[in-house]
């Protein structure tokens, strides 16, 4: 069977990575009471992982659109493949809203992201507190929406290893 | 009976220099402190400050300066973090309520430009300060604007594992802008 090229799965799997380990950081430190070092690093750090999602998210995009993907499995029927296409292009959109959104909240508080601690990202419009409170719920159920289609991403995935058993996952196996 | 001399001739010196107390107008005076959070910049203005400049454009030299700061009203932009600041690590706004600067000299530095000194007062901890400021008429209102270099630890501002200073810089800039009536 036909393999995604070389960089689509590293970016794939670099990604997935780092969305699970932003999303899972924001649920953290957003739990953390009061004020504390440790909430303060995680914030920067879940900013910074924003960045680097939004960086490769480009990057893949544009793979994606110059590389012609495997095509989909004989065996799968014409509304498998229309959703199968609408759920990746969904999540092409959401790997950019979903930071877009963080870039947005962050920068209508007034806390501009210091890339790594050094390369301050340019601040394109002045902090808000209006904004900044309409902001936050985009930004939450954004992210709720990829959390939604990641489960069913997977779920679809799995669905095609153990029910089809078609072969389908070692397409996007390192 | 010899105070009261003393004062007369106070008043009689103050009017001849021609200074005026001058009321701030709290709504167009800012006064915010500027520092850096994991290298990133962060701007925050003290919400509730009370300024008294008794001033003279023609004798800056007899001017002076009081400034008190509610160290509580420090707002960062987010009501539970204003909480936090105001408890006793950072500002101990319970038992320091108010930030203060009293000038002890200004003298004038060239056109539109004065020299400030006098003491500064956080968190129980008192230091001698001098910092440059500019001073232009707005119509009939006095627009006096300058900027404060401090450093945080030095009055205890960030105790226990807030001392880190690679989380938040020492370095604190108080900056000002104050408009009178």
């Amino acid at each position: 069977m036909e393999r995604y090229t070389k960089p689509a799965v590293l970016m794939h799997w670099l990604i997935a990575v780092l969305i699970i380990a932003a999303f899972t950081l924001g649920l953290v430190m957003t739990d953390i009471p009061g004020l504390t070092p440790t909430k303060l690093k995680y914030y920067s750090w879940h900013k910074w992982m924003g960045i680097t999602i939004l960086a490769l998210a480009a990057l893949r995009l544009l793979w994606r659109l110059t590389t012609r993907p495997p095509a989909f499995p004989a065996s799968m029927s014409q509304t498998q493949v229309k959703a199968a296409e609408a759920g990746h292009w969904l999540l092409y959109a959401l790997m950019f809203a979903v930071p877009l959104s963080g870039y947005l909240y962050t920068t209508a508080a007034g806390v501009p992201v210091v890339y790594f601690g050094l390369f301050q990202i340019p601040s394109l419009f002045e902090a808000s507190p209006a904004l900044k409170e309409a902001f936050k719920p985009v930004h939450y159920w954004l992210n709720m929406l990829l959390a939604a289609v990641v489960a069913g991403h997977v779920l679809a995935a799995l669905k095609h290893q153990f029910i089809d058993k078609d072969g389908l996952l070692k397409r996007m196996l390192p | 009976m010899k105070k009261t001399v003393l004062m007369a001739a106070l008043l009689a010196v103050a009017a001849a220099a021609g200074a005026a107390v001058l009321k701030t107008d709290p709504a167009r005076t800012s006064v915010s402190a500027v520092f850096k959070q994991m290298n990133v910049p962060i701007e925050s203005k003290f919400k509730k400050h009370s300024i008294v400049i008794d001033y003279n454009a023609a004798a800056p030299d007899s001017s002076r300066a009081t400034v008190e700061i509610d160290t509580a009203s420090l707002d960062l932009g987010d009501a539970e973090m204003n909480r936090e600041v105001a408890k006793k690590e950072w500002f101990n706004s319970a038992q320091f309520p108010k930030a203060t600067f009293v000038s002890s000299a200004i003298k004038s530095a060239g056109a539109g430009k004065l020299n400030v000194s006098g003491k500064l007062t956080i968190k129980g901890k008192v230091a001698d300060v001098s910092f440059p400021i500019t001073v232009k008429a707005d119509g009939a209102k006095q627009v006096f604007e300058g900027a404060l270099p401090i450093r945080r630890l030095a009055f205890n501002i960030g105790e226990g594992e807030w001392k880190d200073t690679g989380m938040v810089a020492d370095e604190v800039t108080i900056k000002f802008h104050v408009v009178s009536q």
